[in-house]
């Protein structure tokens, strides 16, 4: 198993259960024990997790991320001892920022609902190797990570353009969509993870699925009695 | 011995060890009651132990053995062990037993012994109590040595805070009783002593005294810094004698000489004498047994450019028998006499070998998790530190942990057995062994798992070892909380395994071997003579690499004739294929069956192979330093070695030579030793006296390297009146285009000379400059095609310095010569062998395994949005249509588990068997389960 495999739900999910500190270590940038350099995801997946942190009023210093060879011992409890110091004086979580707790583990929740869409619109950024430490810093800014995650895209099947194919429902991967044959289909905001394969599957001609920009009110679903599209081939 | 080569007979006489072998489970309770203590000769004398006991805590078998020192052996009286041992395990009728075994060769690896140094008054040893042997200290060291640990001398038991070593004892001096060579291997261990000096009391004072410093192995001059750069750590460049003792508290008084300070004495709590390499004591019964020659130390002579081969028919050698050498040296000997031995006897491989069989594996998938836990000791190592039996209460408590136990080590054959026979009996179907790191062990508790019939991946390991008590000995309570953490975590996650079969691959019986000096030559060699077809790869137009820049050896060893018959012999075996000018266009595959394009002379060429040796070899640092290139007077030590081969007129005229060593490396840009060149000036300096006695060499250094052997002409280079002058890197030699007082045009260098406190200035007529090596400029470039690492200083690096130590993480893809780190000819071919014998394991196979943790795509959940595949670099996942849109799927063979994929995977179709992310959120959970303990607690203490 690669650092890279190191999962954004993973960190938060140590957050949320409550740890001070989340220490991710990985080989030495450049070198991989694989050849898939996954440690300069685990890099990326980390400087995203920072920002996520600090959005949500933690402080970035509890999440460290050090790159060291399997002959490195030293250098990994040199690491290890500087970061649990600096765990120390930060204080317990949430607190230790004047924070209240539940609500910070509230928020953490929410973001954890938004990890897909958080991997669909940061794909190419979390892929990008970084060669050099100056450009950490930039690589996600906070007020990207406020949009993202405070404005997320929302997707809606317009009823009037919908001809009920069901490409949109076969092709959702958490089963989001509701529809049957001749019926208009309509997605579940709850379920939805917002990845845009609905948006991507429905065919031109229809273009029934909308994205809606960030913020947007997504209109409410039709009542089921009244999702029953009109008989096609003239009357009968 | 008797017979001849592949057909001898050997025999031997089994002592007897009174102790059944079968019978005894290990347990120590004869040692409990065996009332003879006896100095204990593992750890050096320092304690005792008893005349029946386990030779020590990581022995093969672990299992007793009654000494010599027994009374009923002497006297006939006691029998004690006999009656406490419940297993019926003492035998006192056991006899010497005649054995009589049947060979086609010998592999002669009988190490090396220690130099004693109470063979001499003036090392004190013997004599003063707290003068130790580095052995004594390397025990004391030891958390299974004579006082589990900790470090205390002898005269009073307290722990020493001021410690010296002294350097060479007993190396590097020609004075009787003492050896001439370089035991190759102290510099470093010292180093080693005192990082592990530091541990114990971060306050100790650490002084070594030292001639050269001797940094010459991989990656050691960083090491060396690191040492040089702790806190209180001080090495003094200086002879000592120990003047004796300070009779008021026994501390050591040592006299010894700086240049600013002159001669003085320091008195320190404890001095460690950094003893040598002595050849095998019975060295001389081995060389005549075996029909041997000895050189004129008593170690093994060998054949000329083969170290392995001891000249007699059949017969190899590996190890310091060989000539001193650290562990990574002695692996590499060890493969390579095996790889020879492989040659010899190829004909009949396999006629011996079983198939391992295995009881029917079990379905346990229906069943609920029923967990047993197994916590070992590691004998003083996890044991002293962790709270080993409240750890198996605690994993008792553990939700679907049936069973747990403690176990001194979990690694023993008895031990490994248990466990076999708890699963059995207790109808475990998953097992957790709280132990040690899983990158060494896993493997064998997984075959425990399969020896019960259970599916080998329902077992996970709990790192309490590296991750705990090794690196939290002083907080006792706390580690055995973390221990407890550690386990808990490990039982959640053993609670979601599942079984997971693994794949069977067939291997092409090809090698391809990068790079066509002398290791890429000598390897290919090796594995064809193993009737296998090699595909031997060479960038330039001709075979041999940088040794053709070479023309004889240290002990005159004549190196173009030597390359000449190398390739000759290439060229005419017929199962190696030579590709010249050649350039590696493309690079796939995987261990067995790797693909391999390569554009060369002959055209494009495709090769299948199951194994790559990467044999690159390295490059020559170009100076910018010291006039070179400006002043045609200035040359490299390669370019000297030309001159002085073709007799070059103005060279051989020329009345003085100086050389300078560390031309390009030990600095910033390349922080390491390049090895070889301290050899190298050294041999041309002697080849220019030996051209005009009375020609002024000088040879400005910082320390000369001329380890082993090699001390001899270094030796003889002074003795002839090479003038060594050593200088230090912040006040390095300063060179200039002069006349000399005669009005001559010459080079003048000027430095500042220690030994006299003045700076002094040598005119020469050439300066030559040992030049660094450097790594191969093609290093990255086949680095990325075959997944080979490269290391911190550009040299491609092993999967293990000392386990592994000519082979890459990437399976299949083997290392050897200077594409390592640069090393001699003689070492070089050490490690070429080395590297086919490890490619053969994997050759001589039908089929390699692959393992069950591989990735698999969940159909349902995939979006069709490619990142996984994107995201692999081995090309293991594809996409294919399906109703549903396209979906991604994984070719398990190609898989290799790092598991990236799943992380990049926005919805968790793709997941890693093994390593799930329910799995893995087990883990995560399972932890902060405990937090919250511990907040409730905090809250209810706080009320």
């Amino acid at each position: 198993m690669c650092s890279g495999r190191v999962d954004l739900e993973f960190i938060l999910r140590a957050f949320a259960n409550g740890m001070d500190g989340v220490f991710v270590g990985g080989c030495r940038l450049g070198e991989c024990n694989y050849i898939t350099h996954g440690n300069y995801h685990a890099l990326n997946t980390v400087l995203l997790a920072k920002r996520i942190l600090e959005h949500i009023g933690l402080n970035p210093e509890r999440l460290q991320v050090a790159f060291m060879s399997s002959g490195e011992g030293l250098v990994f409890a040199r690491e290890v001892d500087k970061f649990n110091q600096k765990v120390r004086e930060l204080g317990p979580l949430a607190t230790g920022e004047g924070a209240d707790l539940l609500e910070v583990k509230a928020k953490l929740e929410a973001v954890r609902q938004l990890i897909p869409y958080i991997k669909v619109s940061e794909r190419d950024k979390l892929s990008t190797p970084l060669k050099s430490e100056e450009l950490y810093d930039s690589l996600f800014t906070l007020d990207e990570v406020e949009s993202l995650l405070e404005e997320p895209l929302s997707y809606y099947i317009d009823p009037d353009k919908c001809q009920a194919c069901g490409i949109c429902a076969r092709r959702c991967p958490v089963q989001a969509i509701e529809g049957a044959k001749g019926q208009v289909h309509v997605i579940d905001q709850d379920l939805c993870i917002k990845c845009g394969t609905c948006h991507e599957a429905c065919p031109d001609r229809f273009g029934a699925v909308e994205e809606l920009a960030g913020g947007a009110e997504v209109p409410p679903p039709l009542p089921p009695d009244q999702r029953s599209l009109p008989a096609k081939g003239g009357q009968s | 011995m008797e017979g001849s080569v592949g057909d001898f007979t050997i025999s031997l006489t089994k002592k007897p060890r009174y102790v059944v072998e079968d019978a005894c489970t290990g347990c120590t309770t004869c040692v409990e009651y065996c009332p003879v203590e006896y100095p204990d000769r593992f750890n050096q004398g320092i304690s005792d132990n008893k005349a029946v006991h386990i030779y020590f805590a990581q022995a093969i078998p672990l299992i007793a053995y009654i000494d010599e020192s027994c009374i009923y052996l002497k006297e006939k009286k006691c029998r004690i062990c006999e009656n406490v041992c419940q297993a019926n395990a003492i035998d006192f009728h056991q006899k010497p037993e005649k054995l009589q075994i049947k060979v086609g060769a010998v592999v002669l690896a009988p190490g090396y012994d220690v130099y004693d140094p109470a063979v001499k008054e003036e090392y004190g040893y013997g004599r003063i109590p707290n003068v130790v042997t580095s052995m004594d200290y390397e025990r004391l060291l030891c958390a299974t040595g004579p006082y589990d640990g900790e470090i205390l001398r002898s005269s009073d038991k307290t722990h020493p805070h001021n410690v010296a070593w002294i350097q060479c004892i007993g190396s590097r001096r020609v004075t009787e009783g003492d050896n001439p060579y370089c035991s190759s291997v102290c510099c470093t261990y010292t180093q080693k002593q005192v990082i592990l000096t530091k541990d114990h009391h971060a306050d100790a004072q650490c002084t070594v005294f030292h001639n050269d410093v001797r940094s010459y192995g991989k990656d050691f001059e960083r090491y060396y810094q690191n040492t040089a750069a702790l806190s209180d750590t001080r090495f003094i460049r200086s002879y000592v004698s120990i003047v004796g003792e300070n009779p008021d508290n026994h501390n050591v008084i040592l006299r010894y000489a700086t240049p600013d300070q002159g001669v003085k004495e320091e008195e320190f709590d404890l001095v460690v004498l950094s003893v040598g390499l002595n050849p095998p004591a019975d060295n001389e019964r081995l060389a005549e047994m075996f029909g041997l020659e000895l050189n004129q130390y008593g170690f093994c002579k060998g054949v000329p450019f083969n170290p392995m081969d001891t000249g007699a028919p059949g017969v190899y050698v590996s190890g310091a028998f060989q000539g001193p050498m650290d562990i990574p040296e002695s692996v590499f000997g060890a493969s390579a006499a095996g790889s020879q031995t492989g040659e010899l006897l190829d004909y009949r491989r396999d006629k011996l070998t079983r198939e391992r069989e295995y009881p029917e594996e079990k379905d346990v998938s229906g069943e609920e998790p029923r967990i047993g836990v197994f916590v070992c000791h590691c004998g003083a190592n996890i044991g002293r530190v962790v709270d080993v039996p409240a750890t198996v209460e605690f994993a008792k408590s553990l939700p679907n942990v049936v069973y747990a136990q403690e176990q001194l080590f979990s690694c023993a054959t008895n031990s490994a057995k248990e466990i076999t026979d708890m699963i059995q009996e207790k109808g475990l179907n998953r097992v957790v062994v709280a132990a040690c790191s899983p990158r060494t062990l896993e493997p064998l508790f997984r075959d425990t798992l399969r020896e019960a019939g259970l599916n080998q991946y329902y077992y996970d390991m709990a790192n309490i070892r590296e991750h705990c008590s090794w690196c939290h000995s002083k907080e006792k309570e706390q580690s055995t909380i973390k221990a407890q953490d550690i386990t808990r975590m490990s039982v959640a996650r053993a609670c979601l395994l599942g079984p997971l079969q693994e794949i069977d691959l067939p291997v092409n019986k090809a090698a391809l071997v990068v790079g066509g000096g002398i290791a890429g030559m000598t390897a290919a060699l090796s594995i064809a003579e193993q009737g296998h077809e090699v595909f031997l790869v060479e960038k330039a137009d001709e075979l041999g690499g940088l040794a053709r820049r070479i023309h004889d050896t240290l002990d005159g060893l004549d190196v173009p004739a030597f390359v000449d018959e190398l390739a000759e012999k290439v060229f005419k075996n017929p199962a190696v294929r030579v590709y010249t000018g050649a350039t590696i266009t493309e690079a796939t595959g995987y261990v067995g069956n790797f693909v391999t394009k390569l554009q060369s002379k002959r055209g494009e060429t495709e090769i299948k192979h199951g194994v790559t040796v990467v044999a690159t070899g390295s490059a020559v640092y170009e100076p910018s330093e010291y006039l070179y290139g400006q002043d045609e007077r200035v040359l490299t030590h390669l370019e000297l070695e030309e001159r002085l081969a073709e007799g070059d007129e103005g060279l051989a005229d020329s009345d003085s030579v100086a050389m300078i060593q560390c031309v390009g490396c030990r600095n910033e840009e390349h922080n390491y030793c390049s090895r070889i060149c301290c050899g190298e000036s050294v041999k041309n300096a002697i080849k220019l006296k030996e051209q005009k006695p009375e020609r002024d060499v000088f040879i400005l250094y910082r320390d000369m390297r001329t380890y082993g052997l090699m001390e001899d002409y270094y030796r003889q280079a002074s003795e002839m009146g090479v003038r060594f002058v050593r200088y230090e890197p912040e006040q390095p030699p300063q060179v200039e285009a002069a006349e000399s007082d005669e009005g001559k045009p010459v080079l003048r260098i000027s430095l500042p000379d220690y030994v006299l406190g003045d700076d002094i200035a040598i005119d020469a007529d050439y300066v030559t400059l040992a030049a660094a090596v450097v790594p191969g400029p093609d290093n990255v470039e086949i680095s990325g095609l075959f997944g080979a690492a490269l290391g911190e200083d550009g040299f491609f690096k092993e999967a293990h310095v000392k386990l592994r130590p000519v082979e890459f993480a990437t399976q299949g893809v083997y290392l050897c010569g200077a594409a390592h780190y640069p090393k001699h000819i003689p070492e070089t071919i050490n490690q070429a062998y080395g590297a086919a014998g490890r490619a053969l394991t994997m050759l001589s196979r039908d089929i390699v395994t692959v393992s069950g943790s591989v990735c698999e795509v969940k159909q349902d959940a995939c979006m069709g949005c490619k990142a996984c595949l994107e995201a692999c670099s081995y090309d293991a996942i594809q996409m294919r249509k399906t109703k549903g849109g396209p979906k991604a799927v994984v070719n398990p063979v190609l898989c290799k588990g790092d598991g990236l994929c799943n992380a990049c995977c926005p919805t968790g179709a793709i997941y890693l068997k093994h390593f799930t992310d329910e799995e893995l959120f087990s883990q995560i959970d399972a932890y902060a389960d405990q937090g919250d303990i511990l907040e409730q607690i905090d809250a209810a203490v706080n009320q």
